[in-house]
């Protein structure tokens, strides 16, 4: 789960992490609410889940009340790649002498928390990755031992930070590197960190992701989900516990396994089609799971056509045959439906599909042939 | 011999009292594998048809000599179960639960490393060796015995392509999930070590899919040290970045993990990769026709 930058302020603030004092806003009269409460200069910021605010006018450092009015007005409603700006938060500016970019991320392929480090603060990343390896300090923390005062010494060395500066940087290294354990980040990231005129450190962004599977130990953090932003397929989907992507195209797709899944939607770009989503069902068959599915599939406008691939395993073809009829009972179907069953007792499950002779079902052996079939059909109706 | 799912398999099921640790228990029993041992704490004395259950793994081992452990517990509880096998002197350990917090992982993984400790998953289902033994929730039907190692990251697109083998008249030696998640105890390349070094697999095919990179640093064992020809497939070309494609560890961050460059390196490596399951299943069809 990706946290705006005020959720994550808000986990540092609580782990004595220096932020500078905001307000949330929803709306223009909130914002300049905020301002009017704060005071003097203030910083007024898009949260959305994405980079690159500041390029797309997304944050506005302004003198006064009016000024942050309008510049909410600008930025409510934005569209920053893709991502519409709903929410903003409304900062105390602040002086500042120097950028630095701190990170802690997760390593699957060490399989070790990665402490990443630079003087070259407010840039993207991987551009610094990627064009001045020398100035990006990384190590590896052993998560046996956690983090240890030595790990940020010679992280700051490497990076090169001024002596006079260690004592504030190594303390806040520290202090993130606590909130990615203890809050089970995949990410915690800082750009810029950085130092005022008076000398003081402070975390100027906030980029954190949380683990789904450990929010269960963190319903804070689960709260704080904004199911406003997230698309109505999506939100469907997470509700009735199902793995739902959604894509661009008009072809759509459900599935038993993600991997499979995954194999589907490629198998349907490549027969010259635009897969509309993912959605893995999962293992077991009953008429209520592919009903939410099939209704969760068709809820999305731009689909013409389904595609329902599933490979039985445990779960056996003959009763995923069976749930799929009683579900065609339970909701109405708007698009062709192409079925491949494969695996345990197709053939049976074949023969019942077959025997209904439903007349928005098309049944295919293969799945290729099931999805040429789908292209075609989502052609013909477009 | 095969890998994992032996004869010598003794197998104690930890959560066995459960719905689905019944159930598989008694499936992979019914297959031909030594389940010697259930557990579930406070439930010792007791026996889930016939097989007996203990309080910890400690006493399974202790009585009926279980060498390998099938963790089917819920998450939260699931990483705990893992290290309780560890230190009851458990060597192989196959954990099917998804859903375990990442970080519980990071520590699970530092502790049996070191001590040479096999973990299988998790999030994944099982290991079966046809005609040997089955441990997990692999549907055994779909496959037969066969000279072709199969390994990979997701469930069913395993048996989509064990299953277009078989129609091929293709067996395989064992078949291995390794997991979907993001920390997983048997990689790609500890597995092609266990198929090279095992007489019973000719050659093997391998499922990858976005996310990590894993793939990448296969691609690179291969050419350095695997000589049983080696085909892949790799899952999720269209997948956008930045979201979970149903498995935890299917993400594609940034620009890293993507499925062209797993591609891109495997074929670099002369690995061949066929673009969907069907193409797969025959280019290893036409390599052990020409064999």
């Amino acid at each position: 789960m990706d946290l705006y930058e005020h959720q994550g302020k808000e986990l540092f603030a609580k782990a004595g992490i220096p932020v500078a004092e905001g307000r949330i806003a929803f709306t223009v009269a909130e914002a300049r609410a905020a301002a009017e409460e704060l005071g003097g200069t203030v910083v007024v910021k898009s949260q959305v889940l994405v980079g690159g605010r500041g390029k797309a006018g997304g944050v506005k450092v302004v003198k006064n009340a009016d000024e942050a009015e309008a510049a909410a007005q600008a930025i409510l409603g934005l569209d920053i790649k893709g991502h519409i700006t709903r929410r903003l938060l409304i900062e105390c500016g602040v002086a500042i002498a120097k950028e630095y970019y701190v990170s802690v991320t997760f390593d699957r392929s060490a399989k070790m928390p990665l402490l990443m480090l630079t003087t070259m603060g407010g840039m993207d990343v991987e551009d610094v990755a990627a064009n001045h390896p020398d100035m990006l300090a990384r190590l590896h923390v052993d998560p046996a031992l956690g983090y240890r005062g030595f790990h940020g010494v010679q992280l700051m060395a490497a990076a090169g930070i001024p002596l006079d500066e260690r004592k504030a940087v190594g303390a806040m290294l520290a202090q993130l590197y606590g909130v990615f354990q203890s809050e089970d980040a995949m990410l915690v990231e800082v750009n810029p960190l950085v130092f005022l005129e008076d000398g003081t450190l402070l975390a100027a962004d906030a980029k954190v992701t949380i683990d789904d599977n450990a929010l269960y130990r963190h319903p804070d953090v689960e709260a704080m989900r904004d199911l406003a932003a997230m698309d109505p397929q999506e939100q469907a989907a997470r509700e009735a516990h199902l793995a739902y992507v959604k894509l661009d195209g008009d072809v759509g797709i459900l599935g038993n396994g993600a991997g499979l899944v995954m194999s589907t939607v490629d198998v349907i770009a490549q027969a010259g089609g635009r897969p509309a989503n993912f959605l893995d069902v999962g293992g077991g068959a009953s008429a209520e799971k592919i009903t939410t599915a099939l209704e969760i599939v068709l809820s999305n406008d731009m689909v013409t056509s389904v595609l329902f691939n599933i490979f039985g395993g445990i779960t056996r073809c003959d009763e995923v045959a069976k749930g799929l009829l009683s579900a065609l009972e339970k909701t109405e179907i708007r698009a062709p439906i192409v079925v491949r069953l494969d695996g345990t007792n197709a053939e049976e499950g074949r023969a019942l599909l077959a025997e209904a002779a439903r007349p928005e079902i098309t049944v295919e052996k293969t799945m290729l042939e099931a999805a040429a079939t789908a292209v075609r059909l989502a052609k013909e109706a477009s | 011999m095969a890998i994992i799912a032996t004869k010598e398999t003794r197998l104690v099921v930890q959560g066995i009292t459960g719905h689905e640790g019944t159930f598989h228990a008694l499936r992979n029993r019914d297959y031909g594998t030594k389940v010697v041992a259930g557990v579930t704490p406070g439930r010792a004395g007791q026996d889930v048809e016939g097989i007996p259950v203990y309080d910890s793994v400690a006493d399974a081992v202790e009585h009926e000599g279980a060498n390998t452990a099938l963790v089917i517990v819920p998450p939260r509880f699931a990483a705990e179960a893992i290290l309780e096998a560890a230190e009851a002197g458990v060597a192989q350990i196959i954990c099917i639960t998804e859903g375990i917090p990442a970080h519980d992982m990071l520590e699970v993984y530092h502790y049996i490393r070191p001590r040479g400790i096999h973990l299988l998953g998790p999030n994944c289902p099982g290991a079966l060796s046809p005609g040997i033994a089955n441990i997990g929730i692999i549907p055994a039907e779909i496959f037969k015995p066969g000279p072709i190692g199969l390994m990979s990251r997701s469930g069913t697109l395993t048996y989509q392509i064990g299953g277009e083998l078989a129609a091929k008249g293709l067996g395989n030696s064992t078949i291995i999930g390794l997991g979907g998640d993001p920390v997983i105890g048997t990689s790609f390349i500890d597995a092609l070590d266990l198929f090279q070094a095992d007489d019973d697999t000719e050659y093997i095919v391998m499922v990858g899919e976005i996310g990590g990179n894993e793939e990448e640093k296969a691609a690179e064992v291969i050419a350095e040290r695997i000589t049983k020809p080696v085909v892949a497939y790799i899952a999720g070309f269209e997948a956008p970045p930045g979201k979970t494609m149903g498995h935890a560890g299917a993400i594609i961050s940034g620009s890293a993990g993507t499925a062209a460059a797993k591609q891109e390196a495997l074929e670099a490596k002369g690995v061949r990769v066929g673009t969907n399951p069907t193409e797969t299943a025959q280019i290893m069809a036409d390599l052990v026709g020409k064999h």
